[in-house]
């Protein structure tokens, strides 16, 4: 029994050290020495080298000139320390409510809009952190976004076309695009937007 | 449901067919070979460390021994685990400052790593330490999946060892299977999954939360720390404790379509090589493809189901008049819905638990699948050592249940299953219920219970189920809108984690003390064989009967009668 109890804890303390301190040190050196931009979160720069997030996480848009992307359960909303979904299931009065509320907004702001608004802009992600939409998705805005910036749609569906990614080997997962990069690339290509996320929705920014 | 949504399901699958073989026979020769792979290299360092535990190496134990060490190897491990979380504020590596962690929670979380369940009632990146993460959750990450590989392997050498003429009564060192399955099998392999995942975005570092400001001006908070070496043990142990709240959703736990793919075959490649290790070990690889086919059935029974309901509308979201592509509530754009239901397939049927999509957002006989998967006793591949142990005892039942049906006694590679095997079995069996319909029962009619949940209606019902369900059966995955964090919730879940372990290892553990010592006799005529087609059918329906007699009234209570309410468009 005692020496059990003794082997067990010398076991413990060996297997301890080993995996919960040698392992991950090890991998973090490693890692840092080949992917240092990855390890450290992959973050992204604007045209002036400042960094305004990281290409992996997503972030909350409110101006018209600017893509949408879906709502977030995270905190707040897009909240990168409190990641979260819902979890509201398919006989919930909230996620009901929530959802015919998004979509009235969503029809307001973009009268433009083809056809329904589409699935995933009224849902939240698993994360609330999701960096993507379906391009379906993003062309369904484009009509908004060109007219805040006072540009033809095809120039912006230009930009969008270039930011498909598609399946991973033909088949892995979705076809989609980064929302956060996909603004950037709107900035660059036609001007960056005020930085003022109180400016009304689906008003023309200025140049 | 598409074609192209269909290739990935098989790609996955043709993938883990191909890395069965290989993979039990490495484990094989890990285990039960006379040189273990790379001798050079790394027969030195498992000396060092079996000889700095003091294991007193190579020598053979019972039963009883085996089962002690067991025993007095997690008892410390909760011990050492509750005191890193109590401790953290004062200790290294916590850049952020987190507090210590309260008494409840600490027990819940120790009781849910040293078990494997990997119970989440803790949200990671506003919790725990990076110290608390790595050598409190990892250490245990790794361990636990040891110690479960270690009675799957005791509880075949029962079934399978030959007596000499005094009778064999040892099942191995459980202190050679631990360290022989950490050193050989999770390190090497983590170590280059680990690095694979970093490749793709995973976070690997020590930093503080960056705060930035967003190109649209507001702030945000990245939260950062040492995951991907967390991650890579986390799906190949079958664990399933996320670094982060979102777990395997978090696009820094899982950013790729491809990292998904490489977790699900992580949580099932071990698992699934272990019946061919098993195969090796009976000396008939038959055996062991049998209980291969019968767990394959039950997994695409269960991908097709959960794929089927998730293409599907959401009810909620569909009276709003928008396009959807199925339920998208609580899904990633990046894996949409094939690969969410293949990932809540996958992590159900293996004991991980980890969750790359909200099964609590799941339309009803969606979230029935994870839910099934679970009652089902953790046997369709389940997880790292658990899955076999728990097959075998179901292999126990059949053939006895076949015994029973030609008026022979029953008997397995030869050796008789008597009546103390069977009551140890049924001890086994008996578990899941009482632990799941008996708590899920007390939590459904106390305030204490009802008060956490995040939804109501038959949806409630199912949250309060699901999360027993989870806990007992070593899972971990939640229907999250359940509170957990509270003192009843807590309590309660780290009672049915410890229960759905230690009562379960014990008879089985019992069951290969009571077979090793067993004479074989040679098939004859009247001998049912357990390596074909016949047995597997038996098999699963063994499996599904037992499931379904426990849980179907429970079952009908909640998302069945939710998928009829949701149906005629009822909200609460």
């Amino acid at each position: 029994m005692v020496s059990t109890l003794l082997t067990a804890l010398r076991a413990c303390v060996v297997t301890l050290v080993l995996t919960g301190v040698l392992y991950p040190l090890a991998v973090t050196g490693v890692a840092q020495l080949l992917f240092p931009s990855e390890a450290q979160g992959s973050l992204v720069k604007d045209e002036q080298g400042r960094v305004v997030g990281s290409a992996l996480i997503g972030q909350g848009f409110t101006q018209g000139g600017y893509f949408q992307p879906r709502p977030s359960a995270a905190g707040a909303g897009y909240d990168a320390a409190a990641s979260s979904g819902s979890n509201l299931g398919p006989t919930s009065r909230k996620l009901q409510e929530r959802v015919t509320a998004d979509v009235e907004r969503l029809r307001r702001e973009n009268p433009d809009a083809p056809g329904l608004v589409p699935g995933e802009l009224v849902t939240t992600s698993a994360s609330g952190l999701d960096p993507h939409l379906s391009p379906e998705a993003v062309r369904w805005q484009a009509p908004r976004v060109a007219k805040a910036r006072g540009v033809a749609p095809e120039r912006v569906l230009a930009v969008v076309a270039s930011h498909v990614e598609g399946r991973t080997l033909g088949v892995l997962g979705e076809p989609r695009v980064n929302v956060l990069l996909l603004n950037l690339a709107m900035d660059r290509q036609f001007g960056r937007l005020a930085s003022e996320p109180s400016q009304p929705m689906g008003a023309v920014a200025p140049e | 449901m598409t074609l192209i949504g269909w290739s990935q399901i098989v790609l996955f699958f043709a993938l883990l067919l191909a890395l069965t073989k290989p993979l039990g026979l490495y484990l094989f020769r890990v285990f039960e070979g006379d040189t273990q792979p790379l001798p050079r290299v790394l027969g030195p360092v498992e000396r060092v460390l079996l000889r700095l535990t003091g294991a007193g190496a190579r020598r053979e134990q019972t039963w009883v021994e085996y089962c002690g060490a067991l025993l007095a190897f997690s008892v410390l491990g909760v011990l050492i685990l509750y005191g890193l979380q109590r401790a953290q504020h004062v200790l290294p590596l916590n850049p952020q400052g987190q507090g210590a962690v309260g008494p409840e929670l600490s027990f819940n979380t120790a009781a849910s790593f040293v078990t494997n369940t990997n119970w989440q009632a803790y949200a990671g990146e506003s919790t725990l330490s990076y110290l608390t993460q790595m050598a409190g959750l990892a250490w245990q990450n790794f361990v636990s999946a040891a110690a479960g590989l270690g009675v799957a392997l005791a509880l075949a050498r029962g079934f399978t060892r030959r007596a000499g003429p005094e009778g064999a009564r040892t099942l191995g060192n459980f202190w050679v299977d631990v360290v022989r399955g950490t050193l050989y099998v999770l390190l090497p392999l983590c170590f280059v999954v680990a690095l694979f995942f970093v490749s793709q975005g995973v976070l690997q570092n020590f930093s503080a939360y960056p705060a930035l400001t967003t190109l649209e001006g507001a702030k945000q908070t990245l939260a950062m720390g040492p995951v991907a070496s967390q991650e890579a043990i986390k799906m190949l142990g079958t664990n399933g404790g996320g670094f982060f709240n979102a777990n395997s959703a978090h696009p820094f736990e899982n950013p790729t379509p491809l990292t998904n793919l490489v977790q699900m075959l992580l949580i099932f490649c071990i698992p699934s090589a272990l019946t061919y290790t098993y195969g090796k070990m009976t000396g008939d690889t038959r055996q062991g493809w049998a209980l291969f086919a019968a767990m394959s059935v039950l997994f695409l029974a269960g991908v097709t189901a959960a794929y089927a309901a998730e293409s599907q509308p959401n009810a909620a979201v569909a009276s709003a008049h928008v396009a959807q592509v199925g339920n998208l509530e609580g899904k990633e754009v990046r894996y949409g819905v094939t690969a969410s239901a293949l990932f809540a397939t996958v992590t159900t049927d293996a004991s991980c638990g980890a969750v790359n999509s909200m099964h609590d957002s799941f339309n009803p006989l969606g979230g029935l699948v994870p839910l099934v998967n679970m009652q089902l006793g953790e046997v369709i591949f389940g997880g790292v050592g658990a899955g076999l142990y728990g097959i075998l005892i179901m292999v126990v039942l059949s053939v006895f249940i076949a015994g029973l049906m030609v008026g022979r006694t029953p008997e397995y590679l030869g050796k008789k299953i008597e009546a103390k095997e069977m009551k140890l079995a049924m001890l086994y069996v008996l578990i899941f219920p009482v632990f799941i319909l008996g708590m899920s029962g007390v939590a459904a009619v106390l305030p204490q219970g009802v008060s956490s949940l995040n939804n109501a209606g038959p949806h409630g019902l199912t949250e309060i189920l699901y999360a027993f369900t989870s806990g007992t059966a070593n899972n971990g995955s939640a229907f999250a809108g359940l509170n957990a964090n509270t003192p009843f919730w807590n309590l309660s879940l780290g009672l049915a984690m410890l229960g759905g372990r230690f009562l379960m290892i014990i008879p089985a553990l019992a069951i290969a003390g009571s077979m090793v010592g067993k004479k074989v006799v040679p098939a004859g005529p009247g001998t049912f064989p357990t390596n074909g087609a016949l047995f597997t059918g038996l098999l699963v329906s063994i499996v599904v009967i037992v499931g379904a007699l426990t849980f179907f009234p429970a079952l009908s209570l909640s998302p069945i009668v939710e998928h009829f309410l949701a149906g005629a468009g009822k909200v609460y």
